[in-house]
C-alpha cells in the first residue's frame, strides 16, 4: 500500500468514521443491516414458580423460607377468601344482594401479594382483589356491610357492592372504570416520595386493563419519575369475554415492562410461595432503588367476570373445570403447608365450619341492619353541603312528607 | 407553595419553561422540579396522578396546557374527581385544582380554541370558578387550592396580559361570590372572563346612550351566586347573559333556567342570552371575531332589552 492508493485513504477515513452517534437519548451504535426486531422473541418470557403442580417445593427455587405462623395465616385468609366468594355469590343468586364479583382461581395472588407488603404501602386495587383487605384486616361484617350498602357501610350505601376501601387500612376506594386506579398510583407514589417514607405504592389490574391508555402513561410515568410504584397485573386470561389472544398481541404483560424501561417478571399467579417471594422481593427493589417493577401474575379467571354474565356461554366448561379442580391454588398451597406438619383434615374441617358460620351470621346481621339516611344522599358530594344541594334535600323531603307511600318505611329519612 | 409544603404543580412543560402560558414561571427554579412537575403527555394519566396524591394529603394544581386538552382526562375528572370523596363515604378527600387557560384567542384553531366550561358544569362534586382580572385571579386560586372539594378554575388566554395593582398581602376569595362590577338599575348584565370586558366596553357606549347597566362577572360557575344575581334581578327587572360558551348548553343556558325558575316573578322581559355560534372556532380572524360576541351585540341587545 502506498500513501497515494485510493485503499491508503479509505483505510485512514474509515478510522475517523462514527461508528455511534449521541442523538437525544444517549449514545447508540450503528448497524449497515436491516433488520427489523421481531414482534415476538420464539422463547416467552418464563414464569417463576417455587412449588411444583402437586404443591411440592423444588429443590432449585429461589425462595424465601416462610414461617408456620405465616404460612398458616396466608392459607386460612385464602380457605376464608374462598368461602366469601362462594357464600356472597350466592347471597346474589338468592336476591339478597344486588351484584357480585368472585375473585375464584386467584386466591393466591390476592393473600400472598398482600402477605408480602407492609401496612404502610398503599393499594389501589382494581376490583378483584378484596383479598389484600381480608388480610390487612377488614372483617367479614364490614365486606358484607358494603355489599347490602347498610348504614355501617364505610361508603355509606353509595356503591355497587365489591366496591370496599378503607383508607385506615391503606386500600383506597375502588372505582368501575378500569385503570383509573394505576396513574392515581403514581400519584400516590409522588406523595411518598415527597415525604421522603420508606414505603411503596401496589397496584393491580388486569390483563384487559393493560389496553388502557391509563397503563400505558402510568407505567411511563412511573419510570421517568423513579416512583416506587408495584404494577401487579393479575393476567387471568379473560376480559369478560374477550380472551387473551384478543386483548394483545404481545408476549403477555411482563414483555411490556421493557417497553418503558421498568423491571418486570412473570410469576406463577397459583403458587403461592411463588407470588409472596415475588412481591416481597419487587417492594425491596422498588423502594430501594427507587423504581417501579411490573408483576405478571398467571392464572385463571376460574369464576365469571361477575354475577352479570354466564361464562360458560363463552368458555369451554371442561377449561374451567380443570382449573378450577386440578389447578387450584388453594389445593396447591394446602398441600404444602401439610407436608411441614403445619396443617390437617381437622384443622380444615374447622376452619371452614367457624369461617361458615361467621359468613352466614355476618350476612343476616348485614341484611337487617338499616339502611343509610336519606341525609347520605347529599352528604360528602363536597366538604359541606353547598345551597343547591340543600334545596334540593329540603324539597326531596317536602316530597316524601306529602307522598310516604312512596317512600321504603324501612329506611330511615 | 411557599404557605404549605403540600401545595405542588403537575402538568406538561410547567417546570423549568415556566409553563405554555408562564403561569409557572420561576417556580421550578424556587421549589425543585419535583414539587413543580414535567409529567409526558398523557393528560388522562397526570390527572390521576394529582388525584392519587390528593387523596394522599396533597394539594396538587394540575394545569391543562389547554383546557381543551382536559376533554383526554374527561375520565379522572368526572368518575374519580368528583365522585371519590362520595363513594368513599367521605375517607378520601381530593383537594384539587385543576386549571390552565382557555377560551377563544387569536388565530389559535378550532382544537386550541374551545369554550368548554359546560361540558364540566354537570359532574357532581367538583366546583368550578373563571377567574377575569389579576386581582381575582390571585384570590380565586388561593381559594382553589385551599379548598377541601376538586375546583377548576379556568383562566383565559387573552387575559394573561393585563396589569393591575394588587396588594401584596395575602387575600383569598370566595369560591362561590360573583362580582359587582358596575352598579346600575336598568339592566342586569351577567358574564364572566374575556366576555366581561367586551360587556364593559359596550357599557361605555350604552352610559353615552343613557342607559345604567349594571354589570356583574358571576365568576363562580359551579354553583351560580343566586343570591348576588338575584339581588340584582330584583331591582332590574331585565336581565341579559353574556358569555363565550356556545349557545347550546351552554353555561348561559344553565344560568338562564336557574334564574327563570328562582326569580321569573321579578322579569319585566325574557332573559336574553348572547353565547357564542354552535360552530367550531374557525381559524381566520374575522372568522373568529364573529363567533364570539362583540360589544356592537351587546350593545343592540341592551336597547332591545329595554325597549
Amino acid at each position: 500500500m502506498h500513501c497515494c492508493d485510493s485503499a491508503f485513504f479509505d483505510n485512514v477515513l474509515s478510522y475517523f468514521l462514527l461508528q455511534e452517534m449521541d442523538f437525544p437519548g444517549g449514545k447508540v451504535a450503528f448497524t449497515s443491516k436491516l433488520e427489523f426486531i421481531p414482534g415476538n422473541s420464539d422463547r416467552r418470557v418464563p414464569c417463576y414458580r417455587v412449588l411444583d403442580q402437586y404443591g411440592r417445593l423444588l429443590n432449585d427455587a429461589h425462595f424465601e423460607q416462610v414461617s408456620e405462623e405465616v404460612a398458616v395465616k396466608i392459607y386460612s385468609n385464602m380457605v376464608a377468601l374462598q368461602m366469601m366468594d362462594s357464600i356472597l355469590y350466592e347471597a346474589q343468586r338468592q336476591g339478597r344482594i344486588s351484584f357480585y364479583v368472585t375473585s375464584m382461581g386467584e386466591e393466591a395472588i390476592n393473600i400472598a401479594s398482600a402477605a408480602a407488603l407492609s401496612d404502610d404501602d398503599v393499594v389501589l386495587p382494581q376490583y378483584r382483589e378484596p383479598g389484600v383487605l381480608l388480610w390487612r384486616g377488614f372483617t367479614l361484617q364490614e365486606f358484607a356491610n358494603q355489599c347490602f350498602g347498610n348504614k355501617f357501610d364505610y361508603g355509606k350505601g353509595r356503591q355497587m357492592p365489591i366496591h370496599y376501601g378503607s383508607n385506615k387500612l391503606n386500600y383506597f376506594t375502588i372505582s368501575s372504570p378500569i385503570a383509573t386506579q394505576l396513574p392515581q398510583a403514581v400519584g400516590v407514589a409522588y406523595s411518598l416520595k415527597m415525604d421522603k417514607k420508606e414505603a411503596c405504592v401496589v397496584t393491580y389490574v388486569g390483563d384487559g386493563g393493560t389496553s388502557e391508555g391509563d397503563f400505558h402513561a402510568s407505567l411511563n410515568f412511573a419510570a421517568v419519575m423513579d416512583a416506587p410504584v408495584v404494577f401487579i397485573c393479575r393476567n387471568n386470561g379473560w376480559a369478560i369475554s374477550t380472551h387473551i389472544t384478543e386483548q394483545f398481541r404481545s408476549d403477555g404483560v411482563a414483555i411490556k415492562g421493557r417497553a418503558y424501561g421498568i423491571p418486570s417478571i412473570r410469576v406463577d399467579g397459583n403458587d403461592a410461595l411463588a407470588v409472596y417471594n415475588t412481591v416481597k422481593r419487587a417492594r425491596e427493589i422498588a423502594i430501594n432503588e427507587h423504581t417501579p417493577i411490573l408483576i405478571e401474575a398467571l392464572t385463571y379467571r376460574v369464576g365469571s367476570h361477575s354475577t352479570s354474565d354466564d361464562s360458560t356461554k363463552y368458555r369451554p366448561i371442561d377449561e374451567i373445570e380443570c382449573w378450577k379442580m386440578e389447578r387450584n391454588p388453594v389445593n396447591k398451597f394446602r398441600k404444602w403447608v401439610e407436608s411441614n406438619g403445619w396443617w390437617s383434615d381437622e384443622a380444615e374441617v374447622d376452619l371452614r365450619a367457624a369461617v361458615r358460620k361467621k359468613l352466614l351470621q355476618v350476612i343476616q346481621n348485614a341484611e337487617k341492619a338499616e339502611k343509610p339516611p336519606l341525609a347520605e344522599l347529599f352528604a360528602d358530594v363536597y366538604d359541606s353541603l353547598p345551597l343547591n344541594l340543600r334545596e334540593q334535600e329540603t324539597e326531596l323531603r317536602e316530597t316524601i312528607k306529602r307522598h310516604p307511600e312512596d317512600y321504603p318505611s324501612d329506611v330511615p329519612v | 407553595m411557599e404557605r404549605d409544603p403540600c401545595v405542588c404543580v403537575m402538568g406538561e412543560d410547567v417546570g423549568h419553561y415556566g409553563g405554555s402560558y408562564k403561569v409557572t414561571k420561576g417556580l421550578a427554579e424556587k421549589y425543585g422540579d419535583l414539587r413543580v412537575l414535567d409529567t409526558p403527555i398523557a393528560e388522562n394519566s397526570f390527572t390521576g396522578m394529582g388525584i392519587g396524591a390528593a387523596m394522599t394529603g396533597l394539594r396538587p394544581v394540575v394545569e391543562g396546557m389547554n383546557m381543551g386538552f382536559l376533554l383526554l382526562a374527561f375520565n379522572q375528572i368526572s368518575n374519580n374527581c368528583g365522585m371519590l370523596h362520595y363513594t368513599s363515604g367521605g375517607q378520601f378527600k381530593i383537594p384539587i385544582v385543576i386549571r390552565g387557560p382557555g377560551g377563544v384567542g387569536r388565530q389559535l384553531g378550532a382544537e386550541h380554541s374551545q369554550r368548554l366550561e359546560s361540558y364540566f358544569q354537570s359532574i357532581p362534586g367538583i366546583q368550578m370558578v373563571a377567574c377575569s382580572t389579576p386581582y381575582n385571579a390571585k384570590g380565586l386560586m388561593k381559594a382553589a387550592i385551599r379548598s377541601k372539594n376538586p375546583v377548576i378554575l379556568f383562566e383565559h388566554v387573552l387575559l394573561y396580559n393585563l396589569k393591575e395593582r394588587i396588594p401584596d398581602e395575602e387575600y383569598v376569595l370566595s369560591l362561590e361570590e360573583a362580582e359587582m362590577v358596575r352598579p346600575g338599575e336598568h339592566v342586569t348584565i351577567l358574564t364572566y372572563s374575556r366576555m366581561r370586558y367586551h360587556v364593559m366596553q359596550a357599557a361605555k357606549t350604552l352610559v353615552n346612550k343613557g342607559y345604567d347597566p349594571e354589570v356583574i362577572d358571576i365568576r363562580s360557575l359551579k354553583p351560580f351566586d343566586l343570591y348576588t344575581i338575584g339581588s340584582s334581578v330584583k331591582k332590574t327587572h331585565r336581565v341579559l347573559i353574556v358569555e363565550e360558551c356556545m349557545r347550546t348548553g351552554g353555561i348561559g343556558a344553565s344560568l338562564t333556567a336557574a334564574i327563570t325558575e328562582n326569580f321569573h316573578d321579578h322579569l319585566d322581559a325574557p332573559i336574553m342570552c348572547l353565547s357564542s355560534q354552535d360552530v367550531p372556532t374557525p381559524y381566520a380572524g374575522t372568522l373568529e371575531n364573529w363567533t364570539v360576541v362583540q360589544p356592537a351585540q351587546i350593545v343592540t341587545a341592551v336597547e332591545q332589552l329595554c325597549q
